[in-house]
Order: C-alpha cells, then sequence, then structure tokens
C-alpha cells in the first residue's frame, strides 16, 4: 500500500493534466480565436512629471512637450530612404546606424530613433509620418526650465540605459529617469507611474479595441509637485557673483537645516542639457578637465578648512576643560615645538584670550589649546580619539546624510590613521605631529557643506537638524523623519558664548573689518588654506583659497554659509566680500555696499586660474 | 555472466528518457529565444546556444558521477549537507542582488543557483539518516530528526526569497511515507493546506469560528468518550493558532507580488493590474496550438514574446503552441514514464540507502512536474520553479543531472555487489 501512494499521484497528475491539455487545445477553440487576434501592442501612457518650486513658491521647473521618433524596425517596409533621410535631416551613414542599434535592441518592441524633436520639427514632418512605415512619432514631456541656475541642485533627466532597466523593470528603453540631482533623489515622486494599455491588434495589425475589455490596463499615476527649501532669487544672485571664479556657496537656515542656497562655479544653464543638443553639450561639460563644471565642488570638493577650524579647536579645549575663555597666552610671532621649524603666526598684539584668539586668527594660541586637549590624556591615542569624536557629534568626517545623490566624507582622523602612517608601535608619534590639525591644515578635510553646517551649529549653539534640500512634497503632509530630528552635538551650550563673540570681532577689528555690512551683526571667520598641483610631475603651491565661514544676525541667526573661492588668497577679499553680499541679499533683499558689489562681480580669477596651464613660471599669493 | 562494468548496468531506459526530455527541452528553448539576428550556436549571447553548453558540460558531469565509487555518495552524505547548507547560507553575504533577490552567486556572465543543488544533497541525507540501522521512522524523536534535515535548506531559502524553491522540499515526505511514516502525518498535511486555504479565503476569524464549531459537534457526538475533552482543545487550539499565523505571514511576511498571485488564482481579487498576464497569454499559447500544433519555431505567440519567462518557467506553453495536444501529451507521458520507471528502480534497490534516495528523486521530480505544468495550464497559483530538464539554466538543469545520475549510479552497483 504504501508503495503505491506516490504512483497513484503521478497517474492522476498524469490525467488531470491530459484532461486540462485536452480542454485548452481541443475542446475550447475560443484560444484560437484569442491567438490569432492576439498581437497585443501595449501603450504607455505617460503622467507629467512633478513641478519644483522654490521655498518662496517661485516656479523653478516645469514640463515641455517633446516629440520622439520611434522605430518598430521589423515594421519598416517599402522605405524611401533618400525622402526619409531628407525630411529627418540626417545622413545614410546616421540612418543605417541608428536602425542597427534599434534591431539589436529588439526587432519588434519599438525604439527610439530621434529622440526629442521640438514642436516646429514636429509639425514639419507630422503629415509625412504615414508614409514611412514602422516609424511613428510619441509624445513625450521633457522639462522646462524657469530658472538658468541651480543646475548642479536639480540635476537632469535622461534615457534610462541596458544597466538601470536590468535593475528594475519598470523602465523600458527611451523612458526618462532623474540622473543627478534632486531629479535623482526624488525620481520615485516626481516620476508618477505610468499606465499600461493592451491593445488588440489582428492580423493586418488594425487596432480591434482593448484587449479583454481593458482589465489588465492600469490607469497612469500623477508624478507630485515638490518644493525645494532653495531660495531662487538667492541662488541667482549667488551665481552672478561667482561669475569668473571657481569655488562655491553654501547658505543653510540654522533653525531648521534647510539649504537656502547651493551654489558651485563656474555652472552651466539647466536647459543646455534639454533636447538634442543634450549629448553634445553633455560631451563638452565632461571634457572640460580643466574648469570641471560637472563637478559639484560643494558638496564633492575636499578642502582643508583653514582657520574657520580654529572655531572647532576652541569649543573642543573648553568642552576638555584645558583652556578658559578668559585666558591669555602670549605669541611672540610663532608656535615653537619640539626644536622642529616653528609654525609661523602674524602680526597682532599679545597675548591674546579666546576672543581676541579667533578675531586675530592666531595660529600660536589654537596650538596651545590643541597641544593641551591631545596631551590631557595619557596617550595621543587617547587624545585624538577624544577629540575625532567630538567632531564626529558635528556630523563631520562622514556623509551628511542629506538628500542630494552626490557627496564626500571629508576626513576626521582618529588614532587608527595615526597609527598606521607612524607605523606604531614600531615607532611612537605624539600630539605634535599631529598639530596642524589645530589650524585646519593638517589631516582634516571638509567640504564646503560641512563648513556651512558647523557654522549653523555654532550659531544654535550645540544642536542640529541635518541639513536637506525638501521643504514639502505636495499632498503628503511630513517630512522623513531624518529630518525632523533634532541631534545634540557633544559641547555644552555655553562655551559656544565666546567663539561666538570672537567671530563677531572678526568683523569689529579683525581680518574682516574692512567688508562690514551697515546694520548687520554679522559674526564669520576667515580661512587662507594651501593647496598644491602637480604640474610635470612636480608639485606646485598655487595661491591659497579664498575661504569664509559666517551666520548672521548673531542674536538670532536666520542664514549660516560658507563660502569658497579657488586661488582666491586672503579670506576676506573674496569669499568674505561675497559672504556678506549673500546675507545682506537674503535679509533685506537688497544691497548697501555697492562698491563691495561691483568689485566682486566685474572681478575675474580667470588669470589666476591659467598660470598653472601657461607653461612659464608663475608668482603665487599676490 | 559477469556483470561488472558500470556501462552495462545501469538503467537505459531511465538515460534514454533523459536524453530525450533533455533534448526536446533545448529544441523548444531554440525556438522560444530565437531571434531574428543570424542563428549561431558558439555565440554564447544566445540563450540557446548557452543552454547547449550547459547540456555539454551536464554530458562531462555524468561521466564524473557515474565514475565515482558508488558508497561515495552513501559515506560523504553528511559532508555534501552541510557544504550545501553553508553554500546556503553564503548567499546572505556573496549573493548577487538580483532584482532583490540573492539567490545567485555570480561568476562573471555564468551564475550559479545553490538552492538547485542542495535537492540532492538533502536526499542525499535524509537517505542516509532513514538507512541507519538505529533508526526507526516510528520514533517521534527520529521522525523530528528526519524534518529537520528537509526543512533546514528550506528556511535558509526561503528568506532569498524564493519560496517556490523552498517548497520543493515538503516533497521529501513521500520518502518518509514510503519508509512508515504514519499516514496521519500526511493527512496533517492536507489539513495544512485546506486551512491554509480556506483562511486566505475568507479569513483567519471565519476559519477559527468554524473549526471551533466542527469540534463542539464532534465533542457532542461522541459524549460518551468525554476523556478526550483535552485533545480536543489542544487540536482546536493548534488549528486556530495556525490560521492567524497564516493570515500573519501572508499579510506581513510575503510581498505583494506573491499576495497577487495566490489571490487571483483564488479568484478573490478582479484582476486590474494585469498580474494575471503571465497565465492568461501562458493559456493562449498551449490552447492556440490545436491538436497538431503550429510546428516547430512556427507559433506565433511564442514569436511574439507574449509569454514572459517563455524560455525558463513557462517553456512549457512553447511546447503546447508548437507541438499542440499530441506533442504536450507526449512530453507528459515522458515525465510520468521516468517518474514510474524510477520508482520501480527504488523499490527493486537492495539496500535501504538506494531505495530511500531514488524515491526522493521520483518524488523532487513529481513536484517539480506537478506544480509547473499545473502552473502553465493555469491550474495552480503561479510558483516560480523550473520545469525538469526543459527550463532554461545551468544550475537547474545541473541540479535535476546530478539528482538523476546519483541514482542511476546506485542502482548500477546495486548488480555488482550482489
Amino acid at each position: 500500500m504504501r508503495k503505491l501512494l506516490l504512483l497513484g499521484l503521478t497517474l492522476c497528475s498524469g490525467l488531470v493534466f491530459a484532461a486540462r491539455l485536452f480542454y485548452l487545445q481541443i475542446y475550447d477553440s475560443s484560444f484560437q480565436k484569442l491567438s490569432e487576434n492576439n498581437a497585443i501592442k501595449m501603450v504607455y501612457d505617460y503622467p507629467e512629471r512633478g513641478y519644483i518650486f522654490d521655498r518662496n513658491g517661485e516656479l523653478m521647473v516645469a514640463n515641455q512637450p517633446a516629440y520622439d521618433i520611434m522605430v518598430i524596425p521589423r515594421n519598416v517596409k517599402d522605405l524611401d530612404t533618400l525622402a526619409f533621410i531628407t525630411d529627418m535631416g540626417i545622413t545614410k551613414e546616421e540612418f543605417d546606424r541608428k536602425l542597427k542599434k534599434a534591431w539589436a535592441y529588439s526587432p519588434r518592441i519599438p525604439s527610439p530613433f530621434m529622440p526629442q524633436l521640438t514642436k516646429e520639427e514636429f509639425a514639419a514632418l507630422q503629415e509625412k509620418m504615414y508614409q514611412y512605415k514602422g516609424f511613428f512619432i510619441q509624445k513625450r514631456s521633457l522639462r522646462d526650465y524657469q530658472v538658468d541656475h541651480s543646475a548642479n541642485v536639480l540635476g537632469f533627466i535622461g534615457e534610462v540605459n541596458e544597466a538601470i532597466m536590468n535593475r528594475n523593470p519598470y523602465y523600458r528603453l527611451g523612458d526618462y529617469i532623474g540622473m543627478t540631482g534632486v531629479e535623482k533623489q526624488y525620481e520615485d515622486i516626481l516620476r508618477g507611474v505610468k499606465g499600461v494599455k493592451y491593445i488588440q491588434k489582428d492580423r493586418f495589425n488594425r487596432d480591434i479595441g482593448p484587449y479583454k475589455d481593458g482589465i489588465f490596463d492600469t490607469i497612469p499615476v500623477s508624478g507630485r509637485d515638490i518644493v525645494l527649501t532653495l531660495d531662487a532669487e538667492l541662488q541667482a544672485y549667488g551665481q552672478l557673483l561667482m561669475q569668473n571664479k571657481r569655488g562655491g556657496i553654501v547658505a543653510i537656515e540654522p533653525k531648521t537645516g534647510e539649504i537656502l542656497s547651493l551654489i558651485t562655479a563656474p555652472s552651466y544653464d539647466p536647459d543646455y542639457l534639454v533636447g538634442r543638443k543634450r549629448s553634445k553639450n553633455y560631451t563638452g561639460l565632461y571634457n572640460d578637465s580643466i574648469a570641471k563644471p560637472l563637478f559639484d565642488r560643494v558638496l564633492e570638493g575636499q578642502y582643508a578648512p583653514g582657520s574657520p577650524f580654529k572655531a572647532l579647536t576652541s569649543l573642543i579645549g573648553m568642552q576638555e576643560g584645558v583652556v578658559t575663555a578668559e585666558e591669555r597666552i602670549s605669541c611672540s610671532g610663532a608656535y615653537y615645538y619640539g626644536g622642529r621649524k616653528p609654525l609661523g603666526c602674524h602680526a597682532h598684539r599679545s597675548p591674546l584670550d579666546m576672543v581676541g584668539g579667533i578675531a586675530n586668527s592666531c595660529n600660536t594660541y589654537f596650538c596651545t589649546i590643541y597641544r593641551r586637549t591631545i596631551e590631557k590624556y595619557d596617550s595621543p591615542q587617547e587624545g585624538i580619539d577624544a577629540w575625532h569624536d567630538h567632531l564626529e557629534s558635528f556630523g563631520l568626517g562622514n556623509y551628511m546624510g542629506y538628500d542630494l545623490p552626490s557627496g564626500r566624507k571629508g576626513y576626521i582622523p582618529d588614532s587608527g590613521f595615526y597609527n598606521r602612517s607612524y607605523n606604531y608601535p614600531k615607532y611612537r608619534w605624539y600630539a605634535t605631529a599631529t598639530i596642524s590639525n589645530a589650524i585646519g591644515q593638517g589631516e582634516v578635510t571638509m567640504t564646503p557643506m560641512q563648513m556651512a553646517h558647523t557654522a549653523a551649529v555654532i550659531a544654535n549653539k550645540g544642536w542640529f537638524y541635518r541639513p536637506h534640500i525638501i521643504k514639502q512634497i505636495k499632498g503628503v503632509d511630513t517630512l522623513p523623519q531624518k529630518y525632523t530630528e533634532k541631534h545634540y552635538t557633544t559641547i555644552d551650550p555655553e562655551h559656544f558664548e565666546p567663539v561666538i563673540e570672537g567671530m563677531f570681532d572678526v568683523y569689529n577689528e579683525g581680518t574682516a573689518k574692512f567688508i562690514q555690512v551697515p546694520g548687520i551683526e554679522i559674526c564669520g571667520k576667515t580661512g587662507t588654506a594651501e593647496n598644491f598641483m602637480r604640474i610635470d610631475g612636480e608639485v606646485v603651491q598655487l595661491t591659497d583659497h579664498s575661504i569664509f565661514v559666517a551666520f548672521a544676525p548673531k542674536d538670532d541667526p536666520k542664514i549660516a554659509l560658507a563660502v569658497f573661492v579657488e586661488n582666491g588668497y586672503w579670506g576676506s577679499r573674496w569669499a568674505g566680500r561675497i559672504a556678506g553680499l549673500m546675507i545682506e541679499k537674503y535679509l533685506r533683499g537688497e544691497i548697501s555696499r555697492k562698491d563691495m558689489e561691483d568689485f566682486v562681480i566685474n572681478g575675474s580669477l580667470e588669470e589666476e586660474y591659467a598660470k598653472p596651464f601657461s607653461g612659464e613660471p608663475f608668482i603665487i599669493n599676490q | 555472466m559477469q556483470r561488472n562494468s558500470t556501462l552495462q548496468n545501469i538503467d537505459w531506459i531511465t538515460v534514454i528518457l533523459y536524453l530525450l526530455l533533455v533534448g526536446m527541452g533545448w529544441m523548444n528553448i531554440y525556438s522560444a529565444s530565437l531571434s531574428d539576428s543570424a542563428v549561431s550556436f558558439t555565440d554564447l549571447g544566445n540563450i540557446y546556444a548557452k543552454q547547449l553548453f550547459f547540456i555539454g558540460l551536464s554530458l562531462v558531469l555524468i561521466v564524473f558521477i557515474l565514475a565515482v565509487e558508488a558508497k561515495f555518495y552513501e559515506r560523504f552524505s553528511s559532508v555534501i549537507y552541510l557544504l550545501a547548507l553553508a553554500s546556503l547560507l553564503g548567499l546572505f553575504v556573496f549573493g548577487k542582488d538580483i532584482n532583490g533577490a540573492k539567490s545567485w552567486y555570480s561568476f562573471g556572465a555564468f551564475g550559479l543557483q545553490p538552492s538547485e543543488f542542495a535537492k540532492a544533497a538533502t536526499a542525499l541525507a535524509l537517505s542516509k539518516y532513514l538507512s541507519d540501522i538505529q533508526t526507526n521512522v516510528r520514533l517521534f524523536n527520529h521522525q523530528l530528526k528526519a524534518f529537520l534535515i528537509i526543512i533546514l535548506p528550506a528556511l535558509f531559502i526561503i528568506p532569498q526569497p524564493d519560496p517556490g524553491s523552498a517548497l520543493i522540499f515538503t516533497a521529501l515526505i513521500f520518502p518518509l511515507y514510503r519508509e512508515g511514516l504514519s499516514f496521519i502525518y500526511l493527512l496533517l498535511g492536507f489539513i495544512v493546506a485546506f486551512l491554509f486555504v480556506a483562511t486566505l479565503l475568507i479569513g483567519a476569524y471565519w476559519v477559527a469560528a468554524g473549526v471551533a464549531a466542527i469540534a463542539v459537534v464532534l465533542w457532542i457526538k461522541n459524549r460518551k468518550k468525554r476523556r478526550n475533552l483535552g485533545k480536543y482543545v489542544i487540536i482546536t487550539g493548534a488549528c486556530v493558532a495556525f490560521a492567524f499565523s497564516v493570515s500573519y505571514i501572508f499579510n506581513n511576511v510575503f510581498e505583494q507580488r506573491h499576495r497577487d498571485r495566490f489571490n487571483i488564482v483564488l479568484g478573490k481579487e478582479v484582476d486590474t493590474r494585469g498580474i494575471g498576464y503571465n497565465t492568461n497569454q501562458s493559456e493562449i499559447a498551449i490552447g492556440s496550438g490545436g491538436f497538431w500544433g503550429k510546428g516547430w519555431t512556427k507559433g506565433t505567440q511564442t514569436k511574439g514574446n507574449f509569454v514572459p519567462e517563455q524560455h525558463t518557467d513557462y517553456i512549457f506553453s512553447t511546447v503546447g503552441e508548437e507541438w499542440g495536444f499530441l506533442g504536450s501529451i507526449i512530453v507528459v507521458i515522458l515525465f510520468l514514464w521516468l517518474i514510474i520507471r524510477l520508482l520501480i528502480l527504488a523499490e527493486r534497490q537492495k539496500q535501504q540507502f538506494a531505495r530511500v534516495y531514488g524515491y526522493s528523486v521520483a518524488a523532487i521530480l513529481f513536484f517539480h512536474f506537478f506544480v509547473n505544468i499545473g502552473m502553465v495550464t493555469g491550474l495552480f497559483p503561479t510558483v516560480g520553479i523550473p520545469l525538469p530538464f526543459f527550463s532554461y539554466g545551468g544550475s537547474a538543469l545541473w541540479g535535476f543531472t546530478i539528482l538523476l545520475f546519483i541514482f542511476v549510479k546506485l542502482d548500477s552497483s546495486n548488480f555488482i555487489n550482489r
């Protein structure tokens, strides 16, 4: 009996299948009829992509209709090739290449032959299309940019490639997807879901109505509009200020973490990458390996932060209890340590307390308190790690968690890094080996985004929201929890007071005295970062980068920002001026210091940038 | 006459059935994947060329399997089983992510799917355990161990997620039953399946109410044996708990696409989202074949790529369309013949190890055949498992080849060790 169960089941299943096959293949002839009619065409219904607005409701990105000429290679018959290529305005070689590519993708599935015709081109071709069997026109929607800036934030959409289609079967050849920026980050929200209609065709390829009365059809879901935290006017102004310079500006609203402005220079008009000119223009941008317009300097550039980092050195020193705001530390024009070459400082009065130290950017002051911080611990390893942990609580040395798809981590070294570098424990290392960290010039690197974020944290006296670009998704009430969660640093709020006073004095009597904006209490810190380039295998020093971080107004900060100008020399010369102008523009909407505005807008650093490529010897830091 | 060569002793009927099925499978894959570009058997970009390559490697595998001494498979079954488990666990770390499923190891252009090989390994381990002289299937303790051997690989496969492949391991309950497992377990299996379907159809609360009502009625009827009260309560409780856990798993563990498939076959949800499209197109393709079929490589449905996955799980739809009722029935008969032949061979084994293993092979092949053809002809929900020897894919083909030919080898040594 036990032997027979499986045998019985096997025979039964055979009988059941035979009966089922008999029913399907012989008894019920409706399937045969269905099959004759069963050329089912899938027609996609693309919803309109969501619009993008700035924080004040100004429309930044809308849509415009575009027309793709599609081809089903197998259906191309009796083509008058000469007439066709004349109408299309392409050469015979191009025609052959495009058709071959379409064959390679699929003989039966439509693929784009000539994408993105303008309305005028479409009008001219429309009435002739009936002559060309196998070709048809598909309407799509393209982006229509209302602004000529913010390309780095908005990103662009492009046709999907094979890798994307394999990863996500939603996309088919010819579909568009956000490739960079907000378009990529919020692709699912902006895109919506395309609908599909199954259309039954007969043997003569004529439509005979919806397949199975449309029970498999789906309705498109339209994309949602989104509102960004950007201030479009501020963006446009910042872009104007940055013309003929390289670098970037990041502005954040400290109370919310909203990114008000995110500018990288040089940039390009987003409209430059729309339509048929796109591939040519993109190649142009891509191949510009000197100015690098596609490189987002504020998110992807990692630089030594320079003097603004001194504010962090102060905060950590106070939190660790190795210095008080009142203690005066004297400077003899340089910092001497361990018999090495001294670390130079510049002329200023001495001795200085913390407020004076920050205002005058005294290297000796910060090296002293940095060394005390590290040496407070029994080993330099523990010291560095304690220092590292404080900086980590600011979110430094890691991705910021903002909602844009590009970025770098920056770098905050820990004991492991120095142990590896010095081959510990074979060779020992001490606080002095890492002394450049005190003034933001050592192994520490930060992105301009992180510098602006640091300014925002100081403005808030120790807490922050993660920076983000999304203000609202239309029809959705809440933002991701990630951006509504308050984070606290390891520094107690009272320690921020002297640092803020010091940054305020930078404007009153310190390094930024001559770029004051009347009536606005700005706290800032200049930075001048050394940088090098390899020319013909030789490392050459270039003119310092000009850096400025600031927030304002002092008592109720509404904007915190970092400005960074490549090879701009003194922090106050370019970056400081731009920061002052941006703050005034944002807080007041108009500019009182026209002299400063003219200097920045008309100033150009192109000459400076050409120096390393001239082949001639050149002088830096003029 | 002394028969001591493997070649003389192997069961040629099985081998010929295998070759026929693999050959017919390839012909259909060729037809289903034929594109308009030039036919090339050497360009491995073509699916049919790739499958030809897989078949070639299978023949090499067969030579190796037959060359190894039969005792090897018995002695090393535990090692093979542990290796298979390790390879399944390794997927969680090294697996390649394809459409959200981590079922593959990737080696350049080729991938290996360890769940296909785990079937043979599990069958070996189960046979080894059951044939142990100390094992008695009637003891609960030993039953538990046997179940553990079967369930462990399935548990590793489910979260990949690949519920189809995991389901196949339930086939191994048949060899257990053959070796003396109580019929109660099979009955239990059917009750579980019934409760499962009922829960999805009418909801856990109604099932709970129904079970409770039946229990009360039975209890009142069997009033005279009131001492059974505890048993009633336990069984009723277990059924209710099962119904609720099914409902929980269905709603929280399954993905929407799995839920949709069940709901469509149960006729519960109107199919508005194109999910039933596969099955529908597959039925049209098979139905349009008629009695004689449209002829090899002449299928319009196949050419039109209307059936998704038609060279893998849905390959039988191509058979139905191009070879018609006649060809389909022949394929069904070949499968039945192979399974029945395996059952006969299993019964004539002298050693329990070989008998259990043979039974396992037959059960696994039966399950694949049953679920796959059921799915393609629209009788069952869409469960993604291949049709043995037919469906495209190296791992599946090699997995089945190994499974089958280990038994061919065991069977052939039956004569030698007389």
